[in-house]
């Protein structure tokens, strides 16, 4: 059966569980980060994947984990290694810093053309997060579908690939589908799809030996021009925090406290 | 005046508010435009009465995740001149936009919560704690998802001219929807565009009533935390927070939710914010204006009975 070649795009975001703030030249703060969460569901799907395609199709899968961002980025894609990717590449390039949806996409592009130029025989599978901890715009992968070329399916809560053809299931606002595409595909996974293994002492051991590669943009043969953002941010202001309340503690009175203040703000 | 052109990836036999509030800001803007995914003749009836320069449909409706509404929008896009494009923020209409983008060599903004005449977009981000103000660069198409609420959904009226049809040659590889089923709203409003929401998380152990009655009082729309949704409590399309939805409502009312940041991520940038918990630590205090610790169960049967009495009063 023919090889299954598996990219997971991981992301390393600042920590959602801390304060974030934006630099002077109005970019986020990319100084601290973690593998961002959402990123380690379709890790998680690769991984599964890999297992039931290996067992039951004695199939030949391999996971290449790929990141883009700055040096601290390498963090992410070592976290992928330890749960279980068999290689990794990292993009970094100063050109990269300030650019957009539309230049990060571009540049995955050429970056995943590149890693999948080894393995021109195998089946070929993107998958990536529902959307990024920090950027939340959620439209990079269908950028990349489209810059690819490839069947897009965003969204996927379950997965699975029967035979060459992949199946899932999707959430969207109006309604819940089962979709079916054939390779190569680019496929968002939900938080919902799975629950991301922690990697065992033996497996963080096991991928220090894993291979990771550093790549420029002249590496991917991608020019500075190229990666330009079509939007800049002009202006980023913290919000004023949210004021605390009045605070009471129910002791059969709260119900009529609750009413009165609703009613003097116009809300009933 | 430019050209805008307002994309709707999924319209049925009447316009909801944040599809009025689209065509109300694209007429801001410039001259509206009109591109739809449903048939000619479920676009003609849904439209009539407002005022549009040009609409274009497919020659069958066009269901997400088809590629082929990728063709139709830039198409559209193409034949329409339009600098700016606006639509819905959901997660189909953000895939041909995003997708469109690359066609047209635009750039790209989701999830605006404004937009002035000079193309200045709004966006709230970082979980509601930063607001970003971001420019185009010159000589682009601007693609902008909408977040609902940021005008009045006061569409002018006028003719809508005869839509013509776009014919549609996927050039992209698509994947075929074998399955497919309607979520059921329930009669209530959608969480994005409620004025009110009533949401339930942990506390509520299983029991949604205490919610859902007071959503229904209220006219409000039902919203949950992860934890109720992961639990089987509620839909997932419940789910309020940074993985589901985002509201931005007058009125939240949160029962039961600790209110971890994954929660105030989707509802802090609400108006005014009212929670009950039993935990006088729960990190949604410091957020609420009005906070009750105490049970919900108690109160909120209280809560419904006096709003009824102060209603009819």
């Amino acid at each position: 059966m023919t090889d299954l070649h598996v990219i997971t795009l991981v992301k390393w975001t600042p920590d959602t569980q801390q304060p974030r703030t934006f630099t002077a030249e109005h970019r986020l703060d990319r100084s601290t980060g973690i593998l961002s969460e959402l990123d380690e569901h379709p890790l998680e799907a690769a991984l599964v994947l890999k297992e039931t395609q290996t067992g039951d199709q004695n199939r030949h899968v391999r996971i290449t984990a790929v990141t883009m961002g700055p040096a601290g980025a390498e963090t992410a894609v070592k976290k992928a290694l330890q749960m279980g990717a068999d290689d990794a590449v990292h993009l970094s390039d100063d050109e990269l810093a300030g650019t957009d949806v539309v230049g990060t996409s571009l540049a995955l592009r050429h970056l995943i053309e590149t890693v999948l130029a080894d393995t021109p025989d195998a089946d070929h599978l993107v998958l990536t997060g529902m959307a990024s901890t920090d950027g939340e715009t959620a439209a990079v992968p269908a950028q990349l579908a489209e810059r690819l070329g490839w069947s897009l399916i965003s969204q996927a809560s379950e997965l699975s690939l029967p035979d060459s053809a992949l199946i899932a299931t999707r959430h969207t606002e109006a309604e819940t589908q089962t979709v079916q595409t054939g390779l190569p595909a680019v496929v968002t996974v939900t938080d919902r799809a799975n629950t991301p293994r922690y990697p065992n002492f033996k497996a963080i051991m096991a991928a220090k030996k894993k291979p990771l590669s550093t790549w420029s943009l002249t590496d991917i043969s991608v020019d500075a021009a190229a990666v330009q953002p079509k939007v800049t941010i002009a202006e980023a202001t913290p919000r004023p925090p949210r004021k605390t309340g009045q605070k009471i503690v129910d002791e059969g009175q709260a119900a009529d406290e609750l009413v009165a203040f609703l009613a003097e703000q116009r809300l009933i | 005046m430019p050209n805008v052109l307002v994309f709707f990836e999924h319209l049925t036999d009447t316009l909801s508010k944040p599809q009025r509030e689209l065509l109300t800001q694209a007429a801001r803007l410039g001259t509206v435009h009109i591109v739809s995914s449903a048939s000619a003749d479920t676009t003609a009836s849904t439209l009539e009465g407002i005022d549009a320069a040009s609409v274009r449909t497919p020659a069958e409706e066009l269901v997400a995740p088809d590629a082929a509404l990728v063709d139709l929008l830039a198409a559209a896009v193409s034949s329409t001149q339009a600098s700016v494009i606006l639509s819905s923020p959901t997660a189909d209409a953000t895939d041909v936009m995003a997708r469109a983008a690359v066609r047209a060599d635009g750039g790209l903004i989701t999830q605006a919560v404004g937009i002035t005449e000079d193309l200045s977009v709004m966006k709230s981000v970082l979980a509601g704690s930063y607001t970003t103000t971001a420019a185009p660069r010159e000589g682009h198409p601007l693609l902008v998802t909408m977040k609902p609420n940021a005008v009045p959904a006061e569409p002018a009226p006028g003719t809508l001219p005869e839509p013509e049809v776009v014919l549609v040659d996927a050039v992209a590889p698509s994947p075929s929807v074998l399955d497919r089923a309607a979520i059921e709203a329930g009669g209530r409003p959608g969480l994005a565009e409620a004025a009110t929401v009533v949401a339930g998380g942990r506390g509520l152990n299983g029991d949604f009533t205490p919610v859902e009655d007071l959503a229904d009082l209220l006219g409000a729309a039902v919203g949950a935390s992860r934890a109720a949704a992961d639990a089987g409590w509620v839909d997932h399309s419940a789910q309020v927070g940074q993985t589901g939805a985002t509201v931005s409502p007058q009125l939240y009312v949160s029962l039961g939710i600790s209110g971890a940041v994954q929660q105030r991520a989707g509802m802090q940038t609400s108006q005014t914010i009212v929670a009950i918990n039993r935990d006088e630590d729960a990190p949604v205090f410091d957020i609420a204006d009005f906070a009750v610790v105490g049970d919900l169960f108690e109160i909120v049967p209280q809560v419904i009975e006096k709003i009824r009495h102060h209603q009819s009063s």
